[in-house]
């Protein structure tokens, strides 16, 4: 029996709060200089490799692990599986803000920034070929249905709130999201469904500039499938690393039954690869035994490795091992993007690129901003749910409830 | 002087092609000594070295000479008078009155301004007043040298004599300005000539000075340039640079930013008579901004900068991988991945396993 | 309040139709190769490696010199294409054979980067020039991502950076000039006119002296075709040239998009498909049996 979801209190001043903040401080000073500065002086991004760590990372991998809402909706909305409820609202809130910063490191990252504006809003000027206008459109999209998802939840607190206004919202505007909620999770699972193949799409514009081992017209149902995987590892990490964070006791049997069924994905994954590859006559490559064909690998291996860990029904039992499995999918999603979007992208072996200390600066920052506004919305708002006590509590008590 | 037509005749024609006028001109050179319509000239000298003077009297083609008795009437020249005081006086008098309206005033020397000009007198004058005077009623005004173009040397920092160039007190009058430190006396032939051929003034540029002598830079038509260009300098004088002829743009060769055409007519018709040939960098010694302004060994922008002879590959190296961000990086991702490990071995340590079987007892948590 | 499954079908549909009822036509036809298309055809035996042109295109184009390869930073002396830089004499010598070559944008019929730009800042548009209008460029550089010979530069100096690349000086064009680097070039190395008219040019060249030239023009059909061609005396790959194959650059990943996104059906459908189910599963978890 589990409760619903409630605020899980607790000081927002700990140890590990200062540190986030310290680490968004820094990055803020960053953004400024970038912002001031200009591409040039703050980033190591040249004319051979233009889309560089804020791309690779935060948009095209941040957004994929921040795809747990998609994942967790498809399970609840779609296959109807309504146990795996109580995930929603913490995978909603890891998506909304996940795309949020996407969207701030894509902000930072195109250089006329004060433009943006026209690309959702100069429709008549709309390019239908690009890919990446697509992107945008959904990505700007995507942010606001988040937000309106998860909007219900955090007006919950102020149902009984003293400031009129902010009262009759929260009183008000849930039941019409709830009434409209077909339209709008439908559109949540649309969206993601376009941008994050479309994310795949993109990098096929390179043609001939990108590796055979990565360049196959598979691209945005490889990006689509480890999305998804990634999105599942992601409400199993997060789920995890809340209940025992937040002194909850952790639902593992549900999260061993999530991280099976990503299993399926990544086997996907690998073996179309592997097909692909084998299709296209492109397997030499793989052992040509060059930095690209060792990361080539080293994904596969990753991609696998979970299926090890998962296999003996001990390791399904043990939330350590889950977490490990679903933190070793997450890598295996994230290297897979890294490298499509910079490994495989081959301008030219004259041309060089890593991201400057400013880049990962600013990356670093943004995500420990991500982490820091996930704890305290999780600790003033609705959004964790499940039963209280820490796991060494329940240990005392007899196993009375199931 | 010329002993016979044919002579003269030649005269004529070495004058018009010093100065790049052709043949027809040489001929209405001819035509017009034939008719004894040689102008007046009138030389106003003020403060001045006589360096322009001096130049034009190491000219050869024409020679002095045959210019002052040939082709001009020199009817007033301080320096080159036998005559002086009230005689000299009565000479300029007398050339005015005749030749009012057609003589050509040459300015040699700036004009002190400072304290209603008596910095310069002559004969009780001041500069001032003779120079407005005189080239008030001048055909044609020709300032020669810097210091009669824009102040030269007297006008230096801090200018204690207020001095200027000759247009600057000769307001609404078309002066042709001469520069150069001393000028070109072909600069100068040129200009007198074709004024005495046909009546007309050169095209002038912006500053007043004739554009065939001052319409490029040094830099521009400098010998010593495909040095410039493969980056070939003299770094010291004296250096093995210096002395295999490079480039003295290093050294503070002024030949980008000065007009004049010293590099393709030299001194004193001595081939190789010029400041950059004999090793020394032009100090830019007709430009008002450069001369006796910008030290003598400061290097100077270049302007429309052109390429040299080395050429880009087909494909250049670039971009950079800065060793410490790759160590921080990879600092990064070893973290989160030794976290993640870590995390995992803890959680499977004190996360009883979900089949109820206990484990031993451990401390709770850190306050997240 | 129950909402019969009809009226929701129906309210989805009509949704679908007003969000297509908003966008054009969505047409997949390749760009026409339009017979007025301009262009310039540049033979690598005729150039001397003088570089006026270089001079004359940042003259024209009033870019400042790009010292980058110059240590003193005395020189215009570009190492490639860049912010400062919109032509550049490339040298090829190795092995006793030497070309030189004149990188810049070479105005491909169906462009890689027209195909990649958001808003079409960068479009095809009089003369077939592929142009670039920065008020409609948000600086992402997804066109230097997509051009297989790596043109568009950025202005990576800049805080209000824009693309910089060749645009056929479309502003002397419009004045009657031909482009300033045809203008100046002494042994007319590179010409200008238009695309048919050099096409024919090039292939007489290779007919009249096949043994001066690789018998190939670069620009013909690769990648689509370009209107700027190249005659050469060193094989294409040496100079920098790309073996591309006579497919447009684009059109992989556009045939995909346009194949999951034609008319929007497949979207719309999936949306539709959605809804439908996750209404049907409400009513069921609202209804239990």
């Amino acid at each position: 029996m589990t409760t619903r979801a409630e605020p899980i209190g607790g000081p927002l001043d700990t140890p590990l709060t200062r540190m986030l903040a310290g680490l968004f401080g820094l990055a803020m000073l960053a953004i400024a200089w970038r912002l001031i500065a200009g591409l040039g002086a703050t980033t190591a991004l040249n004319d051979g490799y233009p889309l560089g760590l804020w791309i690779a990372f935060d948009v095209v991998t941040g957004t994929a692990l921040a795809c747990g809402g998609y994942a967790i909706a498809l399970l609840v909305y779609i296959l109807n599986k309504g146990r795996y409820h109580p995930l929603v609202r913490p995978a909603m809130l890891t998506s909304a803000l996940g795309y949020s910063l996407a969207g701030v490191g894509v902000l930072l990252d195109v250089g006329r920034w004060w433009l943006i504006w026209k690309v959702p809003v100069y429709f008549w000027h709309w390019n239908f070929n690009s890919a990446l206008l697509e992107i945008a459109l959904c990505i700007m999209s995507y942010v606001v249905v988040l937000w309106i998802e998860l909007s219900p939840a955090l007006l919950e607190t102020f149902v009984d709130s003293t400031i009129l206004p902010l009262r009759r919202v929260a009183r008000r505007l849930p039941p019409v999201i709830e009434r409209a909620s077909p339209f709008i999770i439908a559109l949540g699972l649309l969206l993601p469904t376009m941008h994050q193949s479309s994310l795949g799409t993109l990098m096929l514009l390179a043609g001939s500039r990108l590796h055979p081992l990565w360049r196959t017209p598979l691209l945005p149902l490889l990006f689509l499938i480890t999305c998804l995987s990634m999105g599942f590892a992601v409400v199993v990490f997060e789920s995890a690393f809340s209940s025992v964070a937040f002194k909850r006791r952790p639902e593992t049997q549900m999260l061993a039954r999530l991280a099976t069924a990503i299993v399926p994905l990544q086997l996907a994954v690998v073996v179309l690869r592997l097909a692909d590859l084998w299709w296209r006559g492109s397997l030499e490559p793989l052992l040509a035994g060059d930095a690209r064909s060792a990361l080539a690998l080293v994904e596969f291996a990753l991609f696998l490795a979970p299926i090890a860990m998962l296999w003996p029904a001990a390791g399904r039992r043990d939330l350590g091992r889950l977490v490990g499995a679903a933190i070793v999918m997450m890598f295996a999603g994230a290297l897979y993007r890294f490298d499509t979007y910079l490994v495989a992208f081959t301008p030219g072996e004259h041309w060089s690129y890593f991201p400057s200390m400013a880049e990962m600066t600013i990356t670093v920052g943004l995500v420990a901003s991500e982490v820091l506004a996930y704890i305290v919305i999780v600790k003033r708002f609705p959004i964790l749910s499940g039963r209280s006590g820490s796991p060494m509590a329940e240990r005392e008590k007899p196993a009375a409830e199931s | 002087m010329p002993s016979s037509r044919r002579e003269f005749v030649r005269l004529c024609t070495l004058a018009a092609a010093s100065i790049g006028l052709g043949p027809l001109a040489a001929q209405r050179f001819v035509e017009a000594a034939g008719k004894g319509l040689r102008p007046s000239v009138i030389w106003l000298q003020f403060q001045e070295c006589t360096g322009c003077t001096e130049s034009l009297l190491r000219t050869a083609h024409p020679a002095v000479d045959d210019l002052i008795f040939d082709l001009i009437s020199l009817d007033y020249h301080e320096t080159l008078f036998a005559a002086a005081g009230h005689q000299a006086e009565a000479a300029l008098k007398q050339a005015m009155r005749t030749n009012a309206g057609k003589y050509v005033c040459v300015v040699e020397g700036a004009i002190p301004t400072k304290e209603n000009g008596i910095y310069c007198m002559i004969g009780g004058r001041t500069a001032l007043d003779i120079v407005q005077e005189v080239g008030g009623q001048a055909g044609a005004v020709i300032a020669l040298g810097s210091c009669a173009s824009w102040g030269g040397i007297p006008s230096a920092d801090p200018n204690p004599t207020g001095a200027v160039g000759a247009h600057d007190v000769l307001k609404g009058k078309t002066v042709v300005n001469i520069p150069g430190c001393p000028a070109n006396p072909y600069n100068f032939l040129g200009t007198v000539l074709q004024y005495a051929t046909y009546g007309t003034l050169p095209a002038l540029d912006a500053e007043g000075r004739p554009k065939f002598a001052y319409g490029q830079t040094i830099h521009e038509h400098c010998p010593r340039r495909a040095h410039f260009d493969a980056g070939r300098f003299a770094e010291k004088y004296g250096d093995e640079g210096h002395r295999s002829g490079y480039c003295l743009y290093k050294l503070g060769c002024k030949g980008p930013v000065t007009y004049a055409n010293c590099s393709v007519q030299h001194f004193g018709d001595v081939d190789g008579a010029w400041p950059i040939g004999l090793g020394h960098p032009c100090f830019g010694c007709t430009e008002q901004k450069i001369a006796f302004r910008v030290p003598l060994h400061t290097t100077v922008e270049i302007r429309r900068p052109v390429p040299p002879d080395t050429y880009a590959p087909i494909h250049a190296p670039q971009g950079g991988v800065s060793p410490v961000a790759t160590a921080v990086g990879g600092a990064i991702v070893g973290a989160l991945a030794g976290a993640g490990f870590v995390a995992s071995r803890k959680l499977s340590a004190d996360v009883p396993p979900q089949d109820g079987s206990g484990g031993p007892p451990v401390s709770p948590p850190p306050e997240v | 309040m129950a909402l019969s499954r009809r009226a929701a079908l129906k309210g989805l549909a009509a949704a679908g139709m007003a969000v297509a009822g908003v966008r054009p036509a969505q047409a997949v036809t390749l760009p026409v190769r339009q017979t007025d298309a301009l262009g310039l055809l540049y033979d690598a035996t005729l150039c001397i490696g003088c570089k006026t042109c270089m001079v004359a295109c940042n003259e024209a184009n009033s870019l400042p010199a790009d010292t980058s390869g110059s240590p003193a930073k005395l020189y215009h002396k570009p190492i490639d294409l860049s912010e400062k830089a919109k032509t550049v004499i490339k040298l090829y010598a190795q092995d006793g054979e030497q070309a030189f070559v004149k990188a810049q944008c070479l105005h491909c019929v169906d462009p890689a980067c027209t195909s990649a730009c958001m808003l079409g800042a960068l479009k095809k548009r009089e003369f077939g020039i592929v142009t670039y209008d920065p008020d409609l460029c948000v600086g992402c550089r997804y066109c230097e991502v997509a051009c297989p010979f790596n043109v568009p530069k950025f202005e990576w100096s800049s805080a209000a950076p824009k693309i910089v690349k060749c645009e056929l000086c479309r502003e002397r064009l419009a004045a009657g000039k031909e482009p300033a680097c045809t203008e100046v070039c002494p042994r007319h190395a590179v010409i200008f006119g238009k695309r048919t008219d050099l096409l024919d040019e090039a292939h007489r060249r290779l007919h009249d002296t096949p043994d001066r030239y690789v018998p190939k023009v670069y620009g013909e059909t690769d990648a689509g075709g370009t209107q700027v061609l190249y005659l050469s005396h060193v094989p294409f790959e040496k100079v920098g040239f790309p073996a591309l194959g006579d497919e447009p650059a684009p059109s992989l990943a556009r045939s995909i998009q346009h194949g999951i996104y034609r008319g929007f059906i497949a979207p719309l459908a999936l949306y539709a498909a959605l809804g439908a189910v996750i209404y049907r599963n409400r009513r069921a978890d609202d209804n239990p049996r």
